[in-house]
């Protein structure tokens, strides 16, 4: 068998023309210049953010080049309430994170291995909800948190409310439950463990990398979420990063581009460090929609 | 049944025995409300803030409405608005030509560098180009707008710089209505090529290998080997990619809000940001509605039509 395989690849390379060296010269020479066409644009956004206000727009445009002058770092936190912005990210996103994994979790175990009147069509209907673009929603959702219902506007709560109910995360995490064994119940029962102790010691934690992929992904669109806030919020002090990017940037592009960069740069820099950390679970759950869809 | 005990029998009688868990009835009671319970915070969560809102629009659509005078039914008065809104036909064809243009090129260029990343015979240069594709996927479309803004600028942007040294002239990226609209689909194309990347990728690694393998021993190499074996293998994907990049094109917002506030114009206005200008800044929450509307419905007849035709081309194994 391992001889048969051998003796094929062999003869594929000899071959397929574009396992030659020159096409596959070629290939890689394509490949790595998308990757320099997403990559520059990046670099130039860094290396921009570190020089003084008088080198920052050149022509030609100098891709590598550092000074690392500070002073533009220092700038975004003096021309907006930097800190007061960054912190309501987090609050939206840490807080769409958690109410997102506690919902989900709990009707995705629900949905997957708890059986009931309904069950079907319930499941059903959430599903449906997948289809609804976030536009069909946030006119009546803006009415609800004016002043006549909720009162929320322009509070961080009108932004993680909404986004912590999710038909995504509820259906992600039941193929995780479902993923699961049922015997493990079973052998609970007749320790005497009840219910809620299998859900709570048992299936959720087995569930931990589904829920660590559904944090990962709903951290990333709430963190950067700029349609939302745009609608919801209007006092600067209320703004997640993103109105803060296009505030620092201007009405006219007045905004010293250097500090706009540097604004970028430190509002890129959590999700950076949530993907270095999470990248396998990142991956794996866009990966996932694809394979399973 | 059989092993029931007559205390079991007995404590069946009360409302706690009901639900004892030591009957194969009470732990299937106990499961059943369980299941109620678990699924209460979701359910009315949905219900709040997208089943009702969606209805809500609906109805919304038939009313005239803002914020500082009482609802005031107009039948289908905003629906024939549409028909006869000058500004519409317009905005719809700049959508059109965004979707049709964002998502061709993107899953082209995808599937390309899918199927190119692993043929790399170097791992660390193919790691290196994965994450290079992938950082603007992190990044918010606020931030790409921004950025692009500037790299896309008349006078000193560094696109047109480039331009210039190999000889065409200043090109007016964003204040130019004929060329705004390939400056918004070149962005979003940037923007989500990673994304869309990363579902081909994991569709290509999960050929097997004797697939391709046996594929060469028959004789097919090279192009007809792709055309045979490895696309009809990824087709069910390539659908799932295809539509899920439709609905988000269709929805773009952030970064021609940012670049160019529509304009010139009316040049880069999309359907999205219609709906927010009409619905958020004329405060007309009715007509807003009845542009929601018709932007979801076309989503629904648009994914329906791609499913249609995926009968044609889509191969389950």
């Amino acid at each position: 068998m391992a001889g048969t395989t051998t003796t094929v690849v062999h003869e594929r390379h000899t071959v397929n023309p574009l396992d030659r060296p020159w096409g596959h010269w070629l290939q890689t020479a394509f490949l790595i210049f998308i990757g320099l066409l997403t990559l520059m644009p990046l670099l130039w956004v860094i290396s921009t953010s570190f020089r003084t206000l008088r080198d920052s727009f050149t022509v030609p445009p100098v891709w590598i080049h550092f000074d690392f002058d500070f002073s533009n770092y220092q700038s975004v936190f003096d021309t907006i309430p930097f800190l007061h912005m960054l912190k309501n990210s987090f609050y939206y996103a840490g807080g769409a994170v958690i109410g997102g994994a506690v919902t989900s979790a709990l009707a995705g175990y629900a949905f997957a291995r708890l059986q009931f009147r309904g069950r079907g069509v319930l499941f059903w209907v959430v599903l449906s909800t997948m289809m609804v673009p976030g536009q069909m929603t946030i006119i009546p959702v803006y009415i609800l948190m004016g002043v006549k219902y909720l009162n929320l506007v322009n509070t961080i709560w009108s932004l993680i409310v909404p986004s912590v109910f999710t038909a995504f995360g509820i259906f992600l995490l039941r193929q995780y439950f479902r993923q699961i064994p049922g015997d493990y119940e079973e052998s609970a029962l007749i320790d005497g463990a009840n219910q809620w102790q299998i859900f709570r010691r048992i299936y959720l934690p087995l569930a931990a990398p589904g829920i660590a992929i559904l944090s990962i992904l709903t951290f990333n669109s709430r963190w950067n979420d700029y349609f939302t806030p745009l609608v919801f919020i209007n006092s600067q002090h209320a703004m997640p990063i993103t109105m803060g990017l296009v505030e620092l940037q201007g009405e006219w592009s007045t905004g010293s581009i250097a500090v706009v960069f540097a604004g970028i740069v430190l509002s890129v820099i959590p999700v950076i460090v949530v993907y270095i950390f999470g990248q396998r679970y990142l991956l794996e759950g866009l990966m996932m929609g694809g394979i399973k869809g | 049944m059989a092993s029931e005990t007559l205390a079991t029998r007995e404590r069946r009688g009360s409302l706690l025995g009901w639900f004892r868990a030591d009957t194969f009835e009470g732990v299937r009671r106990q499961r059943a409300i369980l299941g109620y319970l678990f699924l209460l915070p979701a359910f009315i969560g949905l219900v709040a803030f997208v089943v009702g809102p969606m209805f809500v629009s609906f109805g919304l659509s038939f009313y005239r409405w803002n914020i500082f005078k009482p609802p005031d039914p107009i039948g289908i008065a905003n629906f024939q608005r549409l028909l006869t809104d000058s500004r519409l036909p317009g905005i719809y064809a700049n959508t059109l030509f965004l979707v049709v243009g964002t998502v061709f090129i993107t899953q082209v260029l995808a599937l390309t560098l899918a199927l190119g990343v692993t043929k790399l015979r170097s791992r660390k240069l193919a790691y290196f180009l994965r994450t290079s594709w992938f950082l603007p996927v992190l990044m918010s479309g606020a931030a790409v707008g921004v950025t692009l803004s500037y790299l896309f600028q008349r006078e000193f942007g560094p696109i047109n710089y480039y331009l210039g040294v190999i000889g065409i002239d200043r090109v007016p990226w964003m204040t130019s209505a004929s060329t705004v609209m390939w400056t918004i689909i070149i962005t979003a194309v940037w923007k989500n090529l990673g994304f869309i990347f990363v579902i081909y990728l994991g569709a290509v690694t999960n050929i097997p290998q004797e697939i391709l393998d046996a594929a060469d021993v028959d004789g097919a190499h090279g192009w007809r080997r792709l055309w045979t074996v490895t696309l009809p293998l990824i087709s069910p994907i390539m659908l799932f990619a295809t539509v899920i990049n439709v609905i988000g094109a269709m929805q773009i917002f952030d970064e021609p809000q940012i670049m160019t506030r529509g304009g010139p114009g009316d040049g880069s206005r999309t359907a999205v940001m219609y709906m927010y200008e009409v619905a958020f800044k004329e405060q007309e929450f009715g007509y807003g509605s009845a542009i929601a509307v018709t932007l979801f419905i076309a989503i629904l007849i648009v994914t329906g039509i791609q499913f249609l035709l995926s009968k044609r081309w889509v191969f389950y194994g």
